[in-house]
């Protein structure tokens, strides 16, 4: 039962890290290659305070919060670098990230922070309360993707110029993707350090934020149930399958490249060419 | 309507537009006609704000737009239907329309998130469709559509915004003779309804017969303006048209 309890919560976290991407590549359409440094600011933020003693659920809602200041910093480059510059220049914050906590003593350094207090749920009730605050952001996803705001990230994400000339302040909006969705990384990552109780650089690498981009990519981007649903597999199928986790990037950039060729709108897109095809065989049928 | 005075736009050294003045009355269909390369996009690229002029001042309804955003200028009554069209291809025909008739709901970013209901702009929408005759493709996504369509839904989207003033930039091109005609019909049928328009466009027969006002533009300079057959007669025109070694015969 252990097991499963564990297997549940980290993919809960992972589904809650994915779809806080896809605010931002998927429904904005900013590409982000450096999002785990976000999971990273939320998950040391949230483990310092509660070493320091400050309650648990303040100090994820303060992982929150700073990595969403981050994250708007960061936007402010979106406003001045597009597609593939903002793609290496999230890429180099990524980098910038590791390289700080590496070298203050305060924050670990290389060897990271260990001993992180729990949560004080138990195992049982922490999973509980991961799968809440996933199930919440699922429905958080939905109502947003289908409100003004989601109407507009997805104008912005087709074209930022026309989105412009139709009286749509494109920054701002572009802002509050990018602090809606690493402030939402943060939360991912804060849940990450309780979990785990130990984090180190590497928990937060390079690697890790192009597994969390395969999610959005081969879930289908700016689809939440694909995004979920994609989260979900490759969260699991590593602990199920140990050559997964031994080739992870082999496995994750076989994928990637397979879902760009064949299939560019992911999961999302292949069930709609199966319910499409099915619902023209019906058609047909019925003629 | 729009006053436009004095603009100069100079690109690396090269002037493209040397003083232009001109100005728009409520409710006039104005032609803004030239040869290739004239200046006229340009001088539609400084009304909306994507390109900043030397020198030269531009008002909308008396309200100077120097400084504004594009959006900004958007917003206070300019709608633009560009010359090469750019649909949101992730969107249908009506949620193109539909988005933006939502611009009451879109303009503060932060409250767009407690908006939700669509159904009043889409029937606003589904009105100005019906208005351009393109209706019937409103569930379609505009990436299959001939050019005809998609001309017509870039002038509805920009419709939707109840725009003071209608900038059209180059609407008929690409359209045969039959579909520029009808097309020109329709934009003159929105003129009737009261809709100001500024429109740039080269095909002259359509020009002339819909607009009760030309201005001329040629080499980045005003060459004419006034009735579009005195202004079609006038020798400087017929020269900047068809070159130095034409005469005016009649």
């Amino acid at each position: 039962m252990e097991y499963e309890i564990s297997l549940l919560t980290i993919m809960g976290i992972s589904i809650i890290g994915a779809l806080s991407l896809n605010l931002i590549v998927g429904f904005c359409g900013q590409i982000s290659l450096g999002h785990a440094a976000f999971l990273g600011i939320g998950a040391y933020t949230s483990a310092i305070l509660t070493k320091a003693g400050i309650p648990f659920f303040i100090a994820i809602v303060a992982g929150m919060l700073l990595s969403g200041v981050f994250g708007l910093i960061v936007g402010f480059a979106s406003l001045r670098v597009k597609e593939d510059f903002l793609a290496i220049t999230t890429m180099g914050v990524a980098f910038l990230f590791m390289g700080i906590i590496r070298k203050q003593e305060v924050l670990g350094g290389e060897m990271g922070i260990a001993m992180i207090p729990g949560s004080g749920l138990g195992k049982f009730g922490y999973m509980l309360l991961v799968m809440l605050l996933a199930g919440a952001l699922i429905l958080f996803s939905i109502y947003l993707k289908n409100s003004w705001m989601g109407f507009t990230f997805n104008a912005v994400s087709a074209d930022e110029n026309t989105a412009n000339l139709i009286g749509i302040n494109v920054a701002n909006y572009k802002l509050i993707a990018f602090v809606l969705g690493t402030a939402f990384a943060g939360l991912a990552g804060a849940l990450y350090a309780h979990n785990i109780r130990f984090i180190d650089p590497e928990s937060f690498g390079f690697i890790e934020s192009i597994t969390i981009l395969s999610m959005v990519v081969i879930g289908g981007m700016g689809s939440v149930w694909g995004v979920t649903i994609a989260a979900v597999l490759l969260s699991i199928f590593p602990m199920w399958f140990q050559f997964i986790e031994d080739y992870k990037l082999l496995v994750y950039g076989g994928l990637l490249c397979l879902i760009m060729i064949f299939s560019p709108e992911g999961l999302s897109g292949i069930s709609e060419k199966i319910y499409a095809g099915v619902r023209g065989k019906r058609s047909d049928a019925s003629s | 309507m729009l006053q436009v005075d004095n603009i100069t736009v100079i690109f690396d050294g090269v002037t493209a537009v040397k003083n232009v003045s001109f100005s728009t009355e409520n409710g006039e269909i104005l032609g803004l006609i030239g040869p290739n390369g004239a200046g006229k996009t340009t001088i539609m690229r400084v009304i909306t704000g994507t390109v900043t002029p030397v020198s030269g001042t531009i008002s909308l309804r008396e309200i100077p737009l120097e400084g504004k955003a594009p959006y900004e200028r958007i917003r206070l009554g300019i709608g633009l239907a560009q010359q090469i069209v750019h649909p949101f291809h992730s969107m249908t025909v009506l949620e193109n329309v539909t988005f933006a008739a939502g611009y009451n709901k879109t303009k503060n970013p932060l409250l767009s998130i407690i908006k939700y209901a669509k159904e009043e702009e889409k029937q606003k929408a589904t009105k100005i469709l019906q208005l351009l005759d393109i209706d019937k493709i409103s569930r379609e996504k505009p990436d299959n559509l001939p050019l005809g369509y998609l001309k017509r839904l870039e002038v509805a989207r920009a419709l939707a915004l109840e725009p003071k003033i209608l900038l059209l930039d180059e609407p008929l091109a690409g359209l045969n003779q039959i579909e520029a005609q009808k097309f020109a019909d329709k934009l003159l049928e929105l003129n009737h309804l009261g809709q100001t328009i500024l429109l740039i466009e080269h095909n002259l027969s359509e020009v002339i017969r819909i607009c009760k006002r030309l201005v001329v533009i040629d080499n980045g300079v005003k060459i004419g303006s006034g009735d579009p057959r005195e202004v079609m007669d006038d020798a400087t025109v017929r020269t900047a048209y068809l070159g130095e070694g034409h005469h005016v015969t009649s």
